[in-house]
């Protein structure tokens, strides 16, 4: 049974090179840097000090927050630094720094679970939770959070082997080398989550991973291969949960509110490893190709390995590269330094020489309506795009430009070469901002009127000889408290259709302190995180997969009031 | 390793379609050549020329009037040279070389120029130099001939189109209309040329089927039901193969810039064409319909793509979960 979805564009998928290359090994870096967040949500704290010595598997950070995931040493050796580096997302983070003895003594707790903790759900998200498993498939949000969280309310597993950005070829590899394994890790998941079904949605380029599970017995374990369309963004969760369960995510929304819950194909072969093998997730398989990699290949690298030792180990460049990018060209964060290091969530290492480069100078638009047509999400690309452009904050949530998942796809099919996502994330910045402005607008205006009602209440208080109004002050009067709320009630100067452009820059300066006080207000960690990096938090992944979790939040948090013409106080206070 | 390369860093994707605006452009242009070589056949040198003139003056204009605006230069996206072939479709064979150079002018500088450009233009340019030049010089515009191997009197010659007009069917064999041995303007003529050329774009996926089948459909529809002749099922066909309708149809109406981009938009879009293109065929003093109904047609584009916005995933559609639940037993 073959599963369509609407939407979506068709790039060249350019797996070949890699396609049939066995998952091969390269030799261990001397050094690794091991970034304290590889993951949605609170960063470690780093659990060894400089002169430590550590082992293979060793927790060496950790955060108590749920929303989280612990970190281990990928090499023995000793902790040389914890400072500042730069990570994937092109921030500075905490990092701690190994000089690799290359014994890859293991800790010791690097061991296999015991079996009987296998059956219980909760010893086994523990396990999960423990490996520092994340979503492999580059949103890195916390594996076994997704599992707790989903207790009674998800009914259906589906697993994510769509794979669908263009050259990456890691998870294919990895569901033609370990299949028995990974289905096992599947079972485990499935065990976790509490339900005994289990979708591993797979795209039809490949067809010898699908007959190598079915002859593995994926069926007898209650794993239903799905065979899907080759077209992107097949592989974006919600696309996904829709092809496979025809539920849609509402706007917003968590997949659990479908009751699904979807897992990457490297996740749970990280969750197999974790539990049959007592290895947490410090190595994965990374596909190395693009236009400018001399032999593309698929490569099992240790989490901390810079790009520049990967890059040297496999081949180096062929040609000179022009783009880096950590993940697929689709959703894939472009890279300015090789240095950074490798994360739970790099499923693949691209550098593409200047062939690739097919921007232009002055990109127009020719009103081809393509990216409606290519859109997953059902938006209006075209209009979102001009309405962002000019600023306008009310026409962008009435095209539900916070919907968009960042996959790409619009800008990919673009004749007129428009840079659509880019322009979207950054809509999505200012509309949070709007947002922010108009939330602490409102708190204001809370506090002035209660200050209001209470000066009046004291005056009234002083004058109770009125007999029609009956004593409605239950305090004295408190002659000092009127002197406070002077503010006068001051119509609003600004036009009464204020300009969306000016809103934004106003609202600019106001979200800084808001957000500061929505951080102090104990917000879940999840929404702090991502609310507080819309852009980055879709656009750092690999395969959109989960990508929604960082996106949708924020949306989640968004409350427009209903009259938004009285928009023009938004900053001023 | 680092310092040896400049890193371009940029927003994903990192990867475009090989398929810009010249390469839809250069499809475009492709599908319309087996028109131009059916007027080739039909009517000789003469609308090669008009082509020719017609094709280098909108460059010209462009180019000229980018520059002087000191604007980007657009000439290579190739939209001009589709236009100036679309204009001088819209031209009879034996109208004056200079009658194209005053269309491309309009439609370059006046329809798309001073709105800004490519996409940004409201009326389809080629249609709007057609109705330019015909309000202007109504008799040049007007003047048929009959292909050369039509077997008439050039003199009493009357296209198809105007005998269905005055509400009597034409004498001209569906054979003929369908190959193109008949008069008209120098693109409408060939049925078969043109739904050549519709394939291609259809192939490449330059345009999709709704405004065509759409349009088509309607006057199909409308002509068969309110048929003025007998047999209806020939007045409907003749009604399809004359005059501008499949020329329109596939090349004029579909012209990203001036139609709906939301597909129901599409659909009414060309359901509205239809009606129009009937209505002024049966009742308007002018015998087509078709360039008026499109150009009316594409005042509504924005009234129509905002009213017809896709459907918000996630939203109306309730969760199947009884369904799934089955599936999963």
């Amino acid at each position: 049974m073959l599963f369509k979805s609407h939407g979506g564009v068709h790039p060249n998928d350019k797996k070949a090179p890699a396609n049939e290359a066995w998952i091969s090994t390269i030799p261990q870096p001397p050094q690794v840097v091991i970034p304290m967040s590889q993951h949605i949500g609170a960063p470690c704290t780093p659990l060894v000090a400089v002169g430590d010595e550590v082992r293979l598997g060793q927790k060496i950070g950790e955060a108590k927050a749920p929303v989280s995931a612990p970190v281990h040493a990928s090499v023995s050796g000793r902790v040389t630094a914890i400072e500042p580096r730069l990570n994937n997302l092109g921030n500075m983070v905490t990092a701690v720094v190994i000089e690799n003895d290359f014994k890859d003594t293991p800790a010791d707790t690097v061991a296999p679970a015991p079996e009987e903790a296998l059956s219980d759900p909760e010893l086994i998200a523990g396990i999960i939770r423990e490996a520092g498993i994340v979503g492999m498939g580059g949103a890195t949000f916390p594996t076994a959070f997704k599992i707790t969280s989903g207790w009674g309310k998800v009914d259906t597993v589906i697993i994510n082997g769509a794979e669908c950005e263009p050259y990456i070829t890691s998870d294919h590899r990895t569901m033609v080398e370990h299949p028995r394994e990974l289905l096992q890790g599947i079972q485990l998941i499935m065990r976790a989550c509490k339900v005994d079904k289990a979708y591993f949605g797979i795209e039809l380029n490949k067809k010898f991973a699908m007959d190598m599970l079915n002859f593995h017995g994926a069926k007898d374990m209650g794993i239903e291969i799905v065979p899907l369309k080759c077209q992107y963004p097949q592989g974006a969760e919600k696309t996904l949960i829709q092809t496979i369960t025809g539920r849609e995510v509402p706007p917003g929304g968590l997949p659990a509110q479908v009751g699904c819950a979807v897992f990457n194909t490297f996740t749970s072969y990280s969750v197999y490893r974790a539990a049959y093998e007592g290895l947490p997730a410090i190595e994965r398989v990374v596909t190395v190709s693009g236009s400018a990699i001399a032999a593309p290949k698929n490569v099992l690298v240790r989490v901390g390995t810079p790009m520049q030792w990967v890059f040297e180990q496999t081949g180096g460049f062929a040609k000179t590269p022009w783009k880096i990018i950590m993940g697929g060209p689709m959703m894939g964060l472009a890279q300015y330094d090789l240095n950074v290091p490798c994360g739970k969530g790099t499923a693949a290492l691209l550098a593409f020489s200047e062939d690739e480069n097919r921007t232009v100078e002055n990109p127009v638009c020719i009103r081809c309506g393509q990216c409606i047509d290519a859109c997953p999400m059902n938006l209006q690309p075209i209009y979102m795009y001009m309405y962002e452009e000019k600023g306008d904050i009310e026409m962008m949530q009435k095209l539900n430009l916070t919907d968009c998942v960042e996959c790409g796809a619009c800008t990919y099919i673009c004749p007129g070469r428009l840079h659509l996502t880019h322009a979207f994330k950054t809509g999505k910045a200012k509309l949070q901002a709007y947002n922010a402005a108009l939330k602490a607008r409102e708190e204001a205006e809370k506090a002035r009127a209660e200050a209001e009602a209470a000066a009046k209440a004291a005056a009234e208080a002083e004058k109770p000889a009125e007999p029609e109004k009956p004593a409605e002050p239950e305090k004295p009067a408190e002659p000092e408290k009127p002197a406070e709320p002077e503010k006068p009630e001051k119509p609003a100067e600004a036009p009464a259709e204020p300009e969306a452009v000016e809103e934004t820059v106003e609202a600019e300066e106001a979200v800084e302190e808001v957000i500061e006080a929505e951080e102090a207000a104990d917000e879940p960690v999840e929404a702090e995180e991502a609310a507080g990096e819309p852009v980055e938090a879709g656009g750092f992944i690999l395969e959109p997969v989960e990508a929604d979790e960082a996106a949708g939040e924020p949306a989640d948090a968004f409350e427009f009031p209903d009259e938004p013409a009285q928009d023009n106080e938004a900053g001023g206070n | 390793m680092n310092e040896q390369y400049n890193f371009i860093v940029s927003s994903s994707p990192h990867i475009r379609t090989p398929r810009g605006t010249r390469v839809i452009m250069l499809d475009v242009l492709i599908a319309l050549c087996p028109a131009l070589v059916a007027s080739l056949i039909f009517f000789g040198w003469r609308p090669i020329m008009l082509t020719a003139v017609s094709v280098a003056c909108c460059v010209l204009f462009e180019y000229l009037y980018r520059l002087l605006m000191k604007k980007p230069q657009s000439v290579d996206d190739l939209s001009a040279v589709v236009t100036g072939v679309l204009i001088a479709f819209c031209l009879p064979p034996t109208a004056p070389w200079w009658l194209p150079v005053i269309g491309a002018f309009f439609a370059i500088i006046i329809v798309k120029q001073l709105f800004g450009g490519i996409g940004k233009n409201f009326l389809n340019p080629a249609l709007a130099a057609r109705a330019f030049l015909l309000a202007s010089y109504a008799v040049l515009m007007t003047s048929w001939a009959p292909s050369n191997f039509a077997n008439v009197d050039a003199a009493t010659y009357a296209t198809p189109l105007a005998s269905l007009s005055g509400g009597a069917l034409s004498n001209v064999s569906l054979g003929a209309m369908f190959l193109g041995n008949t008069g008209g303007c120098v693109g409408e003529i060939s049925a078969l040329a043109l739904l050549l050329g519709g394939a291609w774009l259809v192939y490449r996926r330059v345009i999709s089927l709704r405004i065509p089948v759409s349009f088509i459909g309607t006057v199909a529809i409308v002509t068969l039901i309110f048929s003025r002749g007998n047999p209806h099922f020939l007045w409907m066909l003749q009604n399809l193969f004359s005059g501008g309708l499949l020329l329109g149809a596939i090349f004029m109406a579909t012209d990203y810039c001036t139609s709906p981009v939301t597909p129901k938009g599409q659909i009414i879009f060309g359901v509205g064409c239809g009606l129009l293109t009937v209505l002024i065929r049966y009742f308007g003093s002018y015998p087509e319909g078709v360039s008026y109904a499109i150009l009316i047609m594409n005042l509504t584009v924005w009234m129509i793509d905002k009213a017809t916005p896709p459907r918000r995933f996630g939203v109306v559609k309730a969760p199947r979960t009884k369904k799934s639940e089955e599936a999963a037993k």
